[in-house]
């Protein structure tokens, strides 16, 4: 079964990153995985955008088509991209308002507040919307994604990323949202 | 799960593709899509020896990699559109010259600067004929990460032996999509060579069978001396105006790649022995292609996917062979229509050929694909 999640946010939130351990924790667990990317020009700023799709099968097409997960950490990633959401989940960052006009399930998890206060880094905001969609789709096990954040966040920022891991592994826990697939 | 198993990106791959090739020179200037494998050329060649050298511009890039393989050395270089644009004089350079180059383009939209981080496949034409004058090169388009290692490692099997410029012609999305790949082990890789003479004594830098033979290459700097240079000469090397030498030297080094286009030939075929309606297409567009074609075939529509790796030479005789039960061709590329033109040619009225081009800056999706085929039936 293919499974696509599209994060969606500004330059320079590491989204990117977070798309590629999240593809390297499925890889852990014996999945194929394929992460791809879209971002504008600009270093930091601007539009980003990263796509994961996990399967048990072989991935023929890289790109999300139908996302069983969106991840919106900015207004305009919500505005942009919920619309285009069906049967998959939003996870909108709590800071955004949410737009009737978007019908898609929607779930507002306080993850750029989380990275803030209860880790206590801001931009650890990436790790803990990790933590959250990897404890939604459970494609890979808590083991699994700490071994690829270990692998992949700078030196010495190890304890601080897998304790955002385990904030948003948390967030996702309360959201009383049942795991697995969602189609 | 194999233990070599691991997420690597189309740049990670082609560059890693180079050193197993034995790669020993990289001269580059940093351009988007292509820019991690002049970064993680930096952090290797020093590693065993090798050298990276960033350059002022992609003229002086394609020329030092020129230098650098006139000494023996393994030469590579990786740009896109902007770039590759301005390495057109010395590609012809070193094909009259016959001096084996590894050009990486990794293809964004264009023309000029255009949109540096998205994905276009513009450059088909540009890779067989952006320099001047009659001349053939080889390029190769990887379909996925692990044929970003395996055609840049064959792009330098294809220069050293045939002694010619080889393309990798990818695209952003195949450059910067990270996938699992399980790498072959390096003790397999049997590491191009290519012929050198063994003696100073008596030899023709440019004496080859007239038949599309390659010549012996005295690497500079080892006891040889010749002359190499872009005017049109003879076997020793020395410039010549005469009509005849002309002619047996622009021969030659068309039939060193024309006679070898079935040795050339690589693609990937999914469903093709019995199709109705088969999708040619190469890199990227072809990804959604398959997804395509596999969708039409659960639902009962004999479509086939003929992918091609090899572009140039082009394999005529292969698209016959393989299209041959075909009745509709779709084409689908990231431009306004550059390969279907050569699938034109080579089908040559046998099916009817239908142009899919897309030029928004974006990949396929397969529904786009899928539509094409339904209407087709």
């Amino acid at each position: 079964m293919r499974t696509e999640f599209r994060l969606s946010g500004s330059g320079g939130q590491g989204l990117l990153l977070a798309g590629i351990v999240l593809a390297e924790a499925a890889i852990l667990e014996g999945k194929n995985a394929v992460q791809t990317q879209s971002y504008g020009p600009e270093a930091r700023g601007g539009s980003s955008k990263a796509e994961v799709v996990i399967s048990e099968d072989e991935i023929d097409y890289p790109k999300a088509t139908d996302p069983d997960y969106l991840l919106a950490l900015t207004a305009d990633a919500y505005k942009t991209y919920g619309p285009l959401m069906n049967s998959g989940l939003i996870i909108v960052d709590s800071s955004v308002s949410l737009d009737a006009e978007i019908k898609a399930r929607t779930l507002s998890v306080p993850i750029l507040a989380a990275a803030a206060d209860t880790v206590g880094k801001k931009v650890t905001a990436n790790i803990v919307a990790l933590g959250v969609l990897g404890g939604l789709s459970r494609l890979a096990t808590r083991d699994a994604l700490r071994k690829a954040v270990t692998a992949r966040v700078p030196k010495g920022t190890e304890e601080l990323n897998l304790k955002a891991l385990d904030v948003g592994l948390g967030l996702a826990a309360q959201s009383g949202t049942p795991a697995g697939s969602l189609k | 799960m194999p233990k070599n198993a691991k997420l690597m990106q189309g740049n990670e791959a082609c560059t890693m593709g180079a050193i197993a090739a034995g790669l020993q020179f990289f001269a580059g200037y940093p351009i988007t899509p292509s820019t991690e494998i002049a970064e993680m050329c930096s952090e290797e060649l020093p590693k065993f020896g090798g050298k990276f050298i960033q350059m002022e511009d992609e003229i002086g890039s394609i020329a030092a990699c020129i230098g650098a393989s006139l000494t023996g050395k393994k030469a590579m270089t990786a740009t896109s559109g902007p770039g590759f644009s301005l390495m057109q004089e010395s590609i012809g350079y070193a094909s009259l010259c016959e001096i084996p180059v590894v050009i990486v383009n990794v293809q964004r939209m264009g023309p000029s600067t255009g949109m540096p981080t998205s994905p276009a496949q513009g450059d088909i034409m540009q890779a067989r004929w952006g320099t001047h004058g009659d001349h053939q090169v080889i390029a190769l388009a990887p379909g996925n990460v692990k044929e970003c290692f395996e055609l840049t490692f064959k792009a330098f099997v294809y220069a050293e032996a045939y002694r010619v410029p080889v393309i990798v012609l990818a695209d952003e999305v195949i450059s910067h999509m990270r996938e699992k790949v399980v790498l072959p082990d390096p003790s397999s890789y049997k590491i191009p060579m290519r012929a050198m003479p063994t003696s100073p004594a008596g030899y023709k830098p440019y004496g080859a069978d007239p038949d599309g033979g390659v010549p012996l290459m005295a690497p500079f700097g080892q006891g040889y001396r010749w002359h190499c240079t872009g005017l049109f000469h003879d076997e020793s090397g020395a410039p010549s105006g005469k009509a005849a030498v002309a002619d047996q030297l622009l021969h030659r080094l068309d039939r060193k790649i024309e006679k070898n286009v079935q040795a050339l030939e690589d693609y990937y075929v999914e469903s093709m022995d019995d199709c109705d309606v088969a999708v040619v297409s190469f890199g990227s567009s072809a990804m959604a292609a398959l997804s395509a074609v596999r969708r039409a075939r659960k639902g009962g529509l004999k479509a086939g996917m003929l992918r091609l790796k090899t572009i140039w030479p082009f394999p005529d005789q292969a698209i016959r062979r393989l299209c041959a039960s075909a009745k509709k061709i779709i084409v689908p590329e990231m431009n306004l229509g550059q390969l279907v033109l050569e699938v034109e040619r080579a089908i040559h009225g046998k099916a009817e050929v239908i142009k899919l081009g897309k030029v928004t800056g974006e990949l396929f999706h397969p529904d786009e694909i899928y539509k094409a085929l339904k209407e087709a039936f």
